[in-house]
């Protein structure tokens, strides 16, 4: 078990200047991923919050290699590099015990939307390179429009609430289940207020070899709609709700790493955001029910997959 | 000692892919390209290369990939055609920005909508302002070599910019040619070994590659990267001798055929000017004073070279194999038109579209082209700035 205080002594990847907005989930959890492995670490990053925030030229707050190429193909640019030292590797011009990690990251708008593509066929090819989404439901970057990892009845800027709508009309996509079905040897959803649990599979994505996928729920303040400071603690509705499940697929094999000791309803996720505020009216209890029915059938099903 | 084989031009250029055997290869499959893409998988299954041969699921990956690779440090490669290099087209200009010497292989083919497979120059020419070099090839010798070159001048230090090289689909890259291959070790020894310039991999150094410019500092950062395709022509000269000093086939920006005393002039690129050749050599033979340009490069333009070249013409016709919608004249024409602009001494010249969708341009076509130059050149005036040739009206 990592202790706090050891991590905290570790050199910081991902320096302080950057502009990412006060509570935002981004540099929480790469601060806790970046510090799971000790090994040279390069990173391909989609174009995002992430990408935008850390590097306006000429200064950058990225204390490691860092590389960006455009929104829909972090995963295939990592894949690039890692190929280049696999190939460099075999022809002796990198040592044979020089041991880099590769890690490709991306949004929700960069993995779910844009860049699933380019994700899946980096995975499917067997890159030993790991994948992290961060997850903040919408395009941020663009100031807050619809993704498909926006959830049922949320209010986004492409999915507005009105007269005539509720919000997004669509169900989330479920990305790590299609990670799972490239039948890769890792897949994870973690999130930030659990940062053990984070930084174990970190870890575990890390060491895997081929390649592994981390889909991790990210705090957005300022498209979600809520008090900043209380960030951690909404995270932890998320998994108390099983709106989030914190769970990982190894090998084929599937574990449930949190099973709330009562699971809270849906609502107290809900009220909590201000971009669900709309949902409140009569006219869209039936969006909250149905909400809650998905809920229930997805965490259902993930207690039969990991034969609970 | 070279050897001669009978080659088709997807095969000489895998041929040379096998000598020169780059760090990472990336490609998608697609016609008329495919048979490159599969000749390097089967190099690879059978141990006749040593670099990594990657399949991404797109041409927009696949030239990602290169960015990823080439960025990485080491010699980078793709092949690929039409839709596929207008899938890429995001990622060119990156590949340029970044000023990495990825080398691509276009077998040059028509763009969509109607689909078509057969060649000409649609694709190549939409990525006319991304910022690579482009070099075009008349026939499966010309690809060979012109491969075997553009990774000395892209990865020219001063350089330090993406190339590709034109083939025609199918005219070039599925036509059989009996073509010299040289040695294995010579065009390793001509192209030398790759030297990484702030390689990803030397983790020694933290480097934050492809960051945010706003204002401030675009502008600048694209005026360099202007700087590097604009100090390709003396590499691209020296390098064209090097290689006619090495293996007795020089090369340069032009070449003239039959140019000497000629009144009237046909300029056309690739594997038309082969064509062409045959329809000078012909009117030739009828007294009639002509000659062909052939660019070999288009970007970077040599306007001078190709100004000096036909100033003292009386007429002369462009021909492009792709066309430019509602603008004055297809690329080649516009760029060749204003070259001439500040020459007091210019020659009357038209533009005519040909070959689109591989519509094929004989003998014959050219000679009704001679027939209006001559009238050009006798009555002193231009009816018909641009048209078509081969065309049902």
């Amino acid at each position: 078990m990592a202790k706090l205080k050891d991590l905290a002594a570790m050199e910081d990847r991902l320096v302080a200047g950057h502009g990412m907005c006060i509570g935002c989930g981004i540099p929480i959890i790469f601060r806790i991923v970046l510090r799971a492995t000790e090994d040279p670490l390069i990173i391909a990053n989609a174009t995002g919050c992430l990408e935008v925030c850390t590097t306006i030229f000429p200064r950058t707050s990225w204390n490691i290699t860092w590389v960006h190429s455009a929104f829909e193909n972090a995963a295939a640019t990592i894949a690039g590099v890692e190929s280049m030292y696999q190939a460099l590797k075999k022809k002796g011009r990198i040592p044979e015990d020089k041991k880099i990690r590769f890690l490709g990251i991306g949004g929700d708008g960069g993995t779910y939307d844009i860049g699933l593509q380019a994700l899946s066929g980096a995975v499917e090819r067997g890159h030993d390179i790991v994948y992290i989404c961060y997850d903040n439901n919408v395009y941020a970057n663009t100031g807050g429009q619809r993704s498909s990892a926006t959830p049922l009845g949320a209010s986004a800027t492409t999915s507005p609430e009105g007269k005539e709508s509720p919000g997004k009309l669509q169900r989330r996509k479920d990305l790590t289940k299609i990670l799972v079905a490239h039948n890769i040897p890792y897949v994870a959803q973690a999130s930030p207020n659990r940062w053990q649990d984070l930084y174990k599979k970190a870890q575990k994505a890390f060491e895997t070899e081929g390649p592994a996928f981390l889909n991790i729920l990210c705090l957005c303040p300022t498209e979600w709609k809520y008090d900043e400071s209380q960030g951690i603690r909404l995270a932890q509705t998320a998994i108390d709700s099983c709106v989030w499940p914190l769970y990982e697929v190894e090998n084929g094999k599937y574990k449930i790493n949190y099973l709330p000791k009562e699971k809270k309803p849906v609502l107290e996720w809900i009220k909590a955001q201000g971009r669900f505020r709309h949902l409140f009216k009569e006219e869209n209890a039936w969006v909250l029910e149905e909400f809650q029915k998905q809920v229930d059938e997805d965490w259902e099903e993930l207690h039969k997959l990991a034969n609970l | 000692m070279s050897t001669l084989k009978t080659l088709n031009g997807n095969q000489t250029i895998a041929e040379a892919v096998r000598q020169i055997d780059p760090d990472v290869m990336a490609a998608y499959p697609i016609t008329p390209s495919t048979a490159i893409v599969e000749a390097i998988a089967k190099f690879k299954a059978d141990g006749l290369i040593t670099g990594e041969f990657v399949c991404p699921e797109s041409e927009h990956s696949a030239m990602s990939l290169c960015i990823g690779a080439s960025s990485a440090g080491g010699r980078v490669m793709t092949a690929t055609a039409s839709q596929g290099l207008a899938l890429m087209w995001e990622m060119l200009y990156i590949a340029a920005g970044l000023r990495l010497p990825i080398v691509a292989a276009i077998a040059n083919r028509s763009l969509s909508a109607p689909i078509n497979i057969h060649g000409d120059h649609s694709d190549t020419m939409g990525a006319r302002d991304s910022g690579w070099i482009q070099i075009y090839s008349e026939n499966c010798q010309e690809a060979y070599d012109n491969f075997i070159q553009a990774f000395r001048i892209g990865e020219d230090l001063k350089v330090r910019t993406p190339v590709l090289v034109g083939l025609d689909g199918f005219i070039i890259s599925h036509s059989m040619e009996v073509i010299q291959v040289e040695d294995d070790d010579e065009v390793k020894k001509f192209v030398g070994e790759y030297k990484p310039v702030y390689p990803l991999l030397d983790t020694s150094r933290k480097m934050t590659v492809g960051p945010i410019d706003f204002t401030d500092y675009y502008f600048e950062h694209k005026r360099n990267q202007i700087e590097g395709i604009e100090n390709a022509p003396p590499v691209i000269e020296a390098v064209g001798k090097e290689f006619g000093r090495d293996f007795g086939r020089q090369y340069g920006f032009l070449e003239e055929y039959r140019m000497d005393d000629a009144e009237i002039c046909i300029v056309v690129m690739s594997s038309a000017a082969g064509t062409c050749k045959d329809a000078v050599d012909e009117l030739r033979s009828d007294g009639k004073r002509i000659g062909l340009l052939k660019p070999r490069i288009y970007r970077p333009f040599a306007h001078q070279k190709i100004a000096e070249a036909l100033k003292k013409m009386k007429a002369v016709a462009v021909l492009d194999r792709s066309s430019s919608p509602g603008a004055f004249g297809a690329p080649l024409f516009t760029d060749i038109r204003s070259a001439l602009y500040d020459y007091e001494e210019r020659p009357h010249i038209v533009n005519y579209v040909y070959g689109l969708g591989g519509r094929d341009i004989k003998v014959e076509h050219f000679k009704e082209v001679a027939l209006k130059l001559e009238k050009i050149a006798e009555t002193g005036k231009v009816e018909e700035l641009y048209g078509y040739i081969n065309l049902r009206e």
